[in-house]
């Protein structure tokens, strides 16, 4: 008799379990989609490392305010373990979606895991995780970092396309192990590898930080007497360089020329000052986007895997047009 | 002669020194012109000069830290407060109609060091008060000061346009960064202080017993408080010419670890971290230390993937070869190769 219990416990067990697993599904079409109001999104960000960082988190929050959904917003200053702690917690309070962007790229699954347990869906913004396990999250919203290194590549190509001498190239990396970082160096890589004049003779990590970059640069100026070109991971790492090559008496943008990525004010004056020589744009302005991604998995739609940001480039001249109407 | 080494070698900051030297012959060697220090736009320009600029913060940090330290105390609160600073001084000069009127920036400055005045004695009040250990009682304000700072700075960067603050980080005053000036300023009055006072011994004895200390008159309490407060004084100095250097305010990022690296350039320079005998001028080895790890790490072009590592590597051998029982086994060995030799050790 016990034995009897026993099994039929087991059983109306695993059927509960089987019920969550069928909830998991992502479509909930059980319950039908949630009044907007009633929707709790858990976000966690990477921090507020640079003006990028700043102006994405600003147009979350504020595309978030507009629709009614609520955010839960976390920062975790560039640190994982913060980032996990945070999502842990969202799963802790039970909210509906998370949304975040990984600080660096791997030791996700476990985490990830648990909130697919918890049956709330992931949506990965700006940043990828490194993980073979696909279902982990439902989307990743963001730019193709490859795609903007090959970018710079191909102005730096352009530009030194008659060069015949070598061209000594410097490169600030982004935080080591990070997606952008990888990528970023990956695709630039790619395409000025068709010319062999074109040379990456130092990379170092500057931290995706102005301090950072300036550091860094004030060090390979001093050991690197003939540098031609900077390529720096994003804006805030060229704006310190620029500090760096003023101060060792060059001109930036003449004597030593500047490719960055991201397209933030700070940089884009710089861009219309002529202190960089070339800008790719990484559009910080996703919020809208994932608001939609939210509604739609909220009435029970399916999203892309891999949706991507709009992202254009810009040279000096752009610069100075696009100016007066840039948000961020 | 070898009286002499061996007295070399048992001091205190022979290690760090030998160190210091052996990093310096690695740039040598990546890098010929290292120790070049060449005139340009009339102010000093080279890789020592950049090491020294770089490393004032650390410092800075590192002299309050000391004596924090000495007391057998530790002030885990001084990044955050350098944040909280550099936040403050930059709010107010972006607020002000004239950024670049120095007058506007000597405001900024001075409500951001009187803020740091109250936060240090928060911390001393904590401390010396309330009887809270001081590593959870500096805790409370390293993980809310950040806070702080995010709530000053609206979770942005603030980026001022103002030429005399920014001279504060990257200036030149007769040809010598600014920041070395006030690096060299704020040593100068801790070592006089200090050392020129009874100070200093106070400080040591209520490190080594505070209980005896102040059966034997020394006020504990009030010691603690000025302790704290001058630490949080240079942590706010330090945080003024780090937001200078870039001329904006990170909240996030402005001196984030900076007080990890001032207890080990502390430690480095043989300070106790239970408290008592102090060094200011080992303070001041252990931060050029270790930011000349650091240029090391660009100069050589240590790839990034292995920079903590190398780091991690370098500060191990030092802390290795300063442990007491390290000089204690090295010094047995040379007495047994001096008698080995058939000297006796009372003839050297």
């Amino acid at each position: 008799m016990k034995k009897l219990i026993g099994i039929a416990a087991a059983a109306s067990l695993a059927l509960v379990l089987a019920g969550c697993a069928g909830g998991d599904g992502g479509t909930g079409a059980a319950e039908g989609p949630k009044a907007l109001d009633e929707l709790v999104v858990g976000f966690a960000q990477v921090g507020a490392e640079s003006g990028w960082r700043t102006a994405n988190t600003k147009d979350i929050q504020a595309s978030f305010e507009e629709a009614g959904i609520e955010l839960k917003f976390s920062d975790a200053q560039q640190k994982q373990e913060n980032q996990i702690k945070a999502i842990r917690s969202y799963i802790q309070q039970g909210v509906d979606y998370i949304a975040f962007s990984p600080v660096v790229e791997t030791g996700w699954d476990a985490v990830l895991n648990e909130a697919k347990a918890a049956g709330i869906p992931v949506v990965l913004t700006d940043r990828a995780v490194d993980s073979k396990d696909e279902s982990l999250y439902v989307s990743f919203l963001g730019s193709d970092f490859i795609e903007e290194g090959k970018k710079a590549g191909q102005w730096v190509l352009d530009e030194y396309a008659d060069v015949t001498e070598p061209v000594n190239i410097v490169q600030l990396e982004g935080t080591t192990g990070a997606a952008p970082a990888i990528d970023r160096a990956e695709g630039f890589a790619d395409v000025i590898a068709e010319n062999p004049n074109l040379e990456v003779i130092e990379s170092q990590t500057g931290d995706f930080t102005r301090a950072g970059g300036k550091q860094v640069m004030e060090a390979m100026l001093k050991s690197n007497p003939d540098i031609d070109l900077v390529y720096a991971h994003n804006d805030d790492m060229g704006l310190g360089a620029i500090e760096a090559i003023e101060a060792a008496g060059l001109v930036p943008g003449q004597d030593i020329k500047i490719v960055t990525v991201d397209a933030v004010k700070d940089g884009m004056q710089a861009l219309a000052d002529g202190k960089i020589n070339f800008i790719v744009e990484c559009s910080p302005l996703l919020g809208a986007q994932l608001v939609d991604i939210i509604k739609t998995l909220n009435d029970g739609g399916t999203v892309e895997p891999r949706i991507i940001t709009e992202e254009t480039t810009f040279t000096q001249e752009q610069a100075i047009e696009a100016l007066p109407d840039r948000q961020y | 002669m070898s009286a002499l080494l061996a007295r070399l070698v048992a001091s205190r900051l022979f290690w760090p020194i030998v160190m210091l030297l052996v990093l310096f012959t690695i740039n040598l060697i990546a890098f010929p012109g290292f120790f070049a220090v060449t005139l340009r736009d009339g102010h000093l320009f080279g890789s020592l000069i950049d090491i020294l600029r770089n490393g004032a913060p650390t410092l800075i940090i590192a002299v309050g830290m000391t004596l924090v330290i000495a007391t057998r105390g530790i002030d885990l609160s001084v990044g955050a407060v350098a944040a909280i600073s550099g936040a403050v001084a930059c709010s107010i000069i972006l607020g002000s109609p004239e950024p670049a009127n120095p007058a506007t920036v000597a405001v900024a400055v001075t409500v951001a060091l009187i803020i740091s005045l109250v936060l240090g004695m928060w911390n001393g009040f904590l401390v010396a008060v309330l009887g809270i250990q001081p590593i959870i009682a500096t805790l409370i304000l390293m993980t809310a000061g950040r806070g702080v700072a995010m709530l000053i700075t609206e979770g942005q960067i603030i980026t001022v346009n103002s030429p005399p603050f920014k001279a504060l980080g990257s200036g030149f005053w007769f040809g010598i960064p600014i920041a070395v000036i006030i690096a060299a300023v704020v040593f100068g009055i801790a070592a006089l202080v200090t050392r020129r006072t009874a100070l200093g011994m106070f400080i040591e004895s209520v490190g080594i017993n505070p209980e005896a200390s102040r059966q034997a008159g020394v006020r504990a309490r009030g010691l603690l408080f000025v302790v704290y407060t001058f630490s949080a004084l240079c942590a706010a100095i330090a945080g003024l010419i780090l937001t200078a250097n870039t001329a904006a305010a990170d909240a996030n990022n402005t001196g984030l670890f900076i007080e990890l690296d001032a207890i080990l350039a502390v430690v480095i320079g043989g300070t106790s971290l239970a408290g008592g005998r102090y060094s200011l001028v080992g303070t001041l080895v252990g931060a050029l230390v270790i930011q000349t790890l650091v240029t090391t790490v660009y100069t050589v072009g240590i790839p990034p993937i292995a920079t903590m590592v190398f780091k991690a590597a370098v500060v191990t051998i030092v802390c290795l070869l300063q442990s007491p029982t390290t000089t204690e086994a090295l010094s047995g060995f040379r007495r047994r190769l001096a008698l080995r030799a058939g000297k006796g050790v009372a003839a050297s």
